[in-house]
């Protein structure tokens, strides 16, 4: 097997991983055993996947409310994640975060922010403590279109080229701020990108459904990143196959057009790599055994979950 | 900084000849450009660096010429840097974090650079509130601030850069929640923080000429508040005034009030009094500012009121 093809099976697994843990999730939610707002990444798989098997364990990544993908991806524990759904004390966050604060420090994977462009400034905080100990850790920092509305990013953004900040801006524009599309919220397309001068940032626009490619441009910002030639600004053009929150079948109707949602599915991240490496000759029983430790894996976490117990009330005062 | 390499210091101007009214004057010759640097005019994405680098393991102080543009560092400050240790369970690490600002007031500085903004962040779960109001304090407090594992706002005034008084050499901590009686009295309670401290103890001394004698507490944190002191002198005394430099409405008077009532009803032989600023935006014009800001005068006659 070849490099590649050992990268792409890589990423595939992340891939699946996420896809399998969402209908897990989608599957369970309606019991009302998961007493907390989910936004599933279904659909943007490819973004996490790729960009967190260019960064090393040690390196850190910043995450908005839609968290999990990104979480899973840098190796996230499973367990701890799904006991945090189920509001239980074996969660990630002990019970306090729910879906939207999900933390793995051991990971690197060190948080999600509900407040969309909030992370922006911290993951370049981030960086500059690295820069300044010199510890040659990279961080990565994940946000929608909704947070490329707000000025905090061009905040950070311009603090960052100041200081040859070793960090990645990772936009995963999914088209969609809660029921808003881009065009009702920004003037053009990568307005944010206009006019950006190629010699202080490296931005590029690609499609964030084709795991290698973003494999492949995270690959080339990390180098940048490690060799203190600054920060990397990414545009994943992806889609939102689930809606805001909750399982994809309590989406409300009325504000896309259904076609357009068929027109995504079929350029599914996860069938798009899965086809390309079945071209490359990988056998179908590694997908049957791929399939089958994640669904183990999953069933165990859900496990686990359910058996953690619920945070005790004299838990409420742990953290302060 | 030179105790603790991983002190630094940020900030618009920290590093020019202003040097933030001279408080980080020679900083930036001592300690070099990595440690003490200005900053873009872009307070929301620097708190949130500062918020950042806090997390992974450093000391920022993020200081700020004006309180009035913490404002646009509000979400960081609020839902960020006060909300990390706590919505995480403690596992997302603390914020070390101390976010300085100096208010200021007079010469015609008007509405968006004299605001008194402290009462705002005392509604804020997870953040400490600091208000130094001697030269001896200033650096007891920062240095308490930055050993705090939290994120502790520190409102410096800048009336007090007038002051002269004993500042021990090598480091020591103020505590910060721990208020302190400056001067004893049996009539009534003058309780203060910041540059109102020094208006309560100019206020005690006309106070004793006409038979009354004033206790004066220094509360030094608005978040902690010392309200367990007070009421103790309260209990004493059966008076309360709250000094502050801010607005009453929702503040630290009115949470300290709240507090004190709470605590020892039965001890008032007065109704408590708020003294702060008027309900109003700062004017600019040396006669509005007059009349806006208390007087001692004004303060006097208003406590006199106290005892019928």
């Amino acid at each position: 097997m070849s490099l590649n093809t050992r990268k792409s099976l890589g990423l595939f697994r992340a891939m699946l991983r996420i896809r399998r843990v969402s209908e897990a999730i989608e599957a369970e939610y309606p019991e009302n055993s998961m007493p907390t707002p989910v936004h599933l990444s279904t659909g943007q798989e490819a973004v996490s996947a790729g960009v967190c098997a260019a960064l090393s364990p040690s390196d850190m990544v910043f995450a908005t409310h839609r968290c999990h993908g990104p979480y899973l991806a840098k190796g996230g524990d499973l367990n701890a994640m799904m006991a945090e759904l189920f509001g239980k004390s074996g969660g990630s966050s002990g019970g306090f975060g729910g879906s939207m604060h999900l933390v793995d420090r051991g990971a690197g994977f060190m948080g999600g922010s509900a407040i969309v462009g909030g992370n922006l400034g911290i993951a370049t905080g981030a960086a500059l403590a690295s820069r300044m100990k010199g510890d040659g850790r990279v961080t990565a920092v994940f946000f929608g279109d909704g947070a490329a509305d707000q000025g905090v990013l061009y905040e950070s953004v311009n603090f960052a080229v100041l200081k040859k900040l070793p960090i990645i801006y990772v936009l995963e524009n999914n088209g969609f701020s809660v029921c808003s599309k881009v065009s009702a919220r920004q003037a053009a397309p990568s307005v944010f990108l206009k006019g950006v001068d190629k010699r202080l940032l490296k931005a590029s626009s690609i499609d964030g459904n084709d795991a290698v490619a973003v494999l492949a441009l995270a690959e080339r910002a990390v180098k940048r990143a490690r060799a203190g030639q600054g920060p990397s600004f990414m545009e994943c053009v992806t889609y939102r196959i689930a809606g805001h929150a909750g399982p994809a079948d309590w989406d409300v109707e009325g504000y896309r057009d259904q076609k357009e949602l068929v027109r995504w599915k079929r350029r599914c991240p996860v069938q798009r790599l899965k086809r390309r490496l079945v071209k490359q000759g990988v056998d179908s029983d590694v997908f049957s055994r791929m399939e089958n430790e994640t669904a183990a894996e999953i069933g165990a976490a859900f496990d686990f979950a359910r058996k953690s117990p619920l945070p005790d009330s004299s838990d409420l005062f742990q953290a302060t | 900084m030179e105790a603790d390499p991983s002190v630094f210091v940020m900030g618009q101007g920290v590093d020019d000849p202003w040097a933030m009214f001279g408080t980080t004057s020679g900083l930036s010759g001592r300690f070099g450009p990595d440690r003490v640097f200005d900053t873009p005019l872009s307070e929301a994405a620097l708190a949130g660096v500062a918020t950042g680098a806090a997390i992974c393991g450093l000391k920022p102080v993020y200081m700020h010429n004006r309180p009035d543009f913490l404002l646009l560092a509000m979400d960081q400050i609020a839902n960020h840097a006060a909300k990390w240790t706590q919505m995480y369970g403690g596992r997302a690490g603390k914020v070390p974090l101390v976010v300085w600002a100096c208010t200021g007031r007079g010469w015609g500085a008007a509405a968006q650079h004299s605001q008194a903004l402290h009462g705002l962040f005392l509604h804020v779960p997870g953040l400490k509130v600091v208000l130094p109001s001697s030269p001896g304090d200033a650096k007891g407090l920062m240095l308490a601030a930055l050993a705090d594992p939290g994120p502790v706002m520190v409102f410096d005034h800048r009336d007090n850069f007038r002051l002269t008084g004993p500042v021990p050499e090598g480091p020591y901590f103020t505590p910060i929640g721990r208020g302190i009686i400056r001067r004893a009295g049996r009539h009534v309670t003058l309780a203060a923080v910041s540059s109102a401290v020094v208006m309560a103890l100019g206020a005690a001394e006309t106070l004793k000429e006409k038979g009354i004698e004033a206790e004066v507490v220094d509360l030094r944190s608005a978040k902690p508040l010392d309200a367990a002191l007070v009421a103790e002198s309260v209990r004493r005394t059966g008076r309360l005034v709250v000094m502050d430099t801010g607005y009453p409405a929702g503040g630290l008077a009115a949470e300290l009030v709240a507090r004190v009532a709470e605590a020892a009803f039965g001890a008032f032989l007065a109704p408590p009094l708020r003294i702060g600023i008027p309900d109003l935006s700062v004017p600019a014009s040396p006669t509005l500012e007059a009349a806006y800001f208390p007087s001692k005068g004004g303060v006097v006659r208003a406590i006199m009121g106290l005892f019928g």
